[in-house]
């Protein structure tokens, strides 16, 4: 946990003092990644290394996991704290397995340790060891070095991590993978990151928690959906874009907003499809499914009232599935690619567990503003009932 | 593939210009002049050398440290004057640092190795306080960050990453150094300059020849050496001679 409390700096200046950060007050629960975000000069690199003093506080405390660190020497507080820099900073004299190690051995581990150390992490950033160990900075991509900084950063298991526009240099492809795979370690490792970030995509992408700064200070901290579904003023509408909305679409998981699974079997008779069609307020079609309920096609209600027979020989191909892992702008994607207004939900195994409609996206989406108040935060229980959106 | 061939027809003209020399040389008895002085060039050679490496290690551990303390932040108000001033010291002829020298501390090989002393201190300062100075703020900031003291940060990360830079002044001051040496003999310090200034005041081509030769040969063996060591010292990732 990070807890900054008034954090203030200003610095002094041949033209007068610059507030660069004002009273910042904040928290950043474990395990949580909170993104600290704004337009350049907005105080936010400037509040991040105020936390491991590499910018001295003018006044005001940070307490991580609840201890008041201004107790502590500076080189003590940051050996324990991890800190990633866009311009990644491996030293180019020390092979990768030396700059891996550079914090086990300052804090005195022994050789066997540190070397296993650094094995393991070569395995957790997906560079295999035996061919990066020896080699020198710049041996390595871009890529592939910012890698080897964040598992320098993690080498000596600190529990708070500080990032300071750590994939910024990275081309947009591999910048998209780092951040895969930091995610999938950060889920292994759960540690309590503060990150800068001047990109509001990565933002949403990357935390738990969004700090929006201007000019010093911090105007909006809230769950990235909060503050793209409501942003607090003028400024912070305007740097989340005029396409939030849409931004919120990576925020939600197929899972959350898929409906129970209709579905008919081959061996059914249209006039049974057509009935359960009826039951469900189906105007259009149902989702037919093999013996393993993997979905194969689907059937046309006008089908099931001109025709006789089994739904397996009257079926349509499916033109795409989604899977339930999959987030909602991928949904989106797909029903534009392929004009479509629903999709079968598939799990790992392509069983079909549910199905996903525009109507049922959008009407999620929207809750957030049906709520009376903005002042009651959204309660998770109260995900919206797919009841509402069919009458099934 | 052209530039393989260029070099080749360079070695080979090199290797008929050197033996048509020699050639040359031999029939006008060159090396039998020179052979005279052997003995003498053998004592002197040995005085050459003393005066160089003394000097220039003591330039070395006093330069060194002075660059050091000249990058540090807290002297970052006065290093620049600093360096102004030793910029200035540069321009000062070195026969004119010689001639002080015996001013105040009279003829003799102590003055000599002060004067050569003074004359090489320059590079290595300098060439120690930029190479600091250019190690990458974000490679410092990362140091510092990982929780590096200030000592740690010096010796695992600023010097490592200034040591090409600091040898090319070490080189520098060197090559100064076995040049200006010659020069020790006015104030009677010995050396090769013996030969040299007498083989010219007597009129004795062979003489100051057998002086110059050496000298020239010194600074060469002594560059190779120097470029050797930081051949050696430079650490593998920051030597762009080491790929």
């Amino acid at each position: 946990m990070i807890k900054i409390n008034n954090l203030t700096k200003i610095f002094k200046t041949p033209n007068g003092p610059v507030t660069a950060a004002n009273n910042i007050q904040m928290e950043v629960p474990e395990g949580e990644i909170c993104v600290l975000l704004g337009p350049s000069g907005c105080g936010k690199t400037t509040t991040l290394k105020m936390i491991n003093r590499i910018v001295p506080p003018t006044s005001g405390k940070v307490f991580i996991n609840g201890e008041d660190t201004s107790g502590l020497d500076t080189v003590s507080l940051r050996r324990n704290i991890g800190y990633v820099i866009q311009q990644i900073g491996l030293f180019p004299n020390m092979t990768i397995e030396e700059n891996i190690v550079l914090v086990p051995k300052l804090l005195g581990w022994e050789s066997a340790r540190y070397k296993k150390r650094a094995l393991e992490l070569l395995d957790m950033v997906a560079l295999d060891p035996s061919v990066f160990l020896k080699r020198y900075p710049k041996e390595l991509s871009g890529g592939q070095q910012q890698r080897i900084g964040v598992a320098r950063a993690l080498a000596a298991d600190p529990p708070v991590m500080l990032m300071d526009e750590p994939f910024g240099a990275i081309d947009p492809i591999n910048r998209e993978i780092i951040q895969d795979e930091f995610l999938k370690m950060q889920k292994v490792l759960n540690k309590t990151i503060m990150f800068v970030s001047h990109d509001i995509d990565e933002a949403v992408k990357m935390s738990n928690r969004i700090a929006i700064f201007k000019a010093g200070e911090l105007i909006q901290y809230d769950t990235p959906d909060n503050i793209l579904a409501h942003p607090k003023d003028e400024f912070v509408k305007n740097f989340v874009g005029d396409d939030r909305a849409l931004k919120r679409l990576r925020l939600v998981n197929v899972a959350q907003v898929m409906e129970p699974p209709i579905h008919v079997l081959q061996t059914d008779s249209l006039s049974d499809a057509f009935q359960k069609m009826q039951a469900c307020g189906y105007f259009h079609a149902i989702t037919l499914v093999n013996k393993s309920t993997q979905p194969i096609g689907f059937v046309t209600k006008e089908a099931t009232q001109t025709r006789q027979g089994q739904c397996g020989e009257h079926y349509i191909g499916l033109k795409s599935v989604i899977s339930i892992n999959d987030d909602l702008r991928k949904v989106a994607s797909k029903m534009f690619t392929h004009d479509i207004t629903w999709m079968p939900c598939v799990d790992d195994e392509g069983r079909m567990v549910g199905q996903i409609t525009q109507k049922g996206i959008t009407h999620y989406l929207g809750a957030t503003y049906r709520r009376d108040s903005y002042q009651n935060p959204p309660n998770e229980s109260e995900h919206i009932d797919p009841s509402n959106t069919t009458s099934c | 593939m052209k530039h393989i061939s260029i070099k080749r027809y360079g070695y080979a003209l090199g290797i008929l210009v050197a033996f048509w020399l020699g050639s040359v040389f031999e029939q006008n008895s060159v090396f039998a002049a020179l052979w005279e002085y052997k003995e003498d060039v053998i004592y002197l050679i040995g005085q050459h050398i003393e005066m160089v490496v003394i000097s220039g290690l003591i330039a070395i551990s006093i330069a060194i440290p002075i660059g050091i303390i000249l990058s540090r932040p807290r002297f970052s108000k006065y290093s620049e004057s600093a360096m102004q001033v030793l910029n200035i010291g540069t321009t000062i002829p070195t026969l004119a640092i010689l001639a002080l020298a015996m001013s105040f501390l009279g003829i003799g090989t102590l003055p000599a190795i002060f004067g050569l002393c003074i004359a090489s201190l320059l590079p290595i300062v300098r060439n120690t306080y930029i190479g600091l100075n250019e190690v990458p703020a974000h490679l410092k900031e990362a140091a510092a960050g990982i929780g590096m003291t200030t000592t740690q940060m010096l010796i695992r990360v600023e010097i490592p990453n200034a040591l090409f830079v600091m040898f090319a002044g070490i080189r520098t001051a060197l090559a100064i150094n076995v040049g200006t040496a010659p020069l020790a003999f006015l104030i009677g310090g010995g050396g090769l300059g013996e030969l040299i200034f007498t083989g010219i005041d007597l009129d004795e081509p062979f003489m100051m020849l057998a002086g110059a030769i050496p000298v020239a040969m010194l600074a060469i063996l002594v560059d190779v050496f120097i470029a050797a060591i930081a051949f050696l010292l430079v650490p593998k990732g920051v030597n762009p001679l080491r790929h």
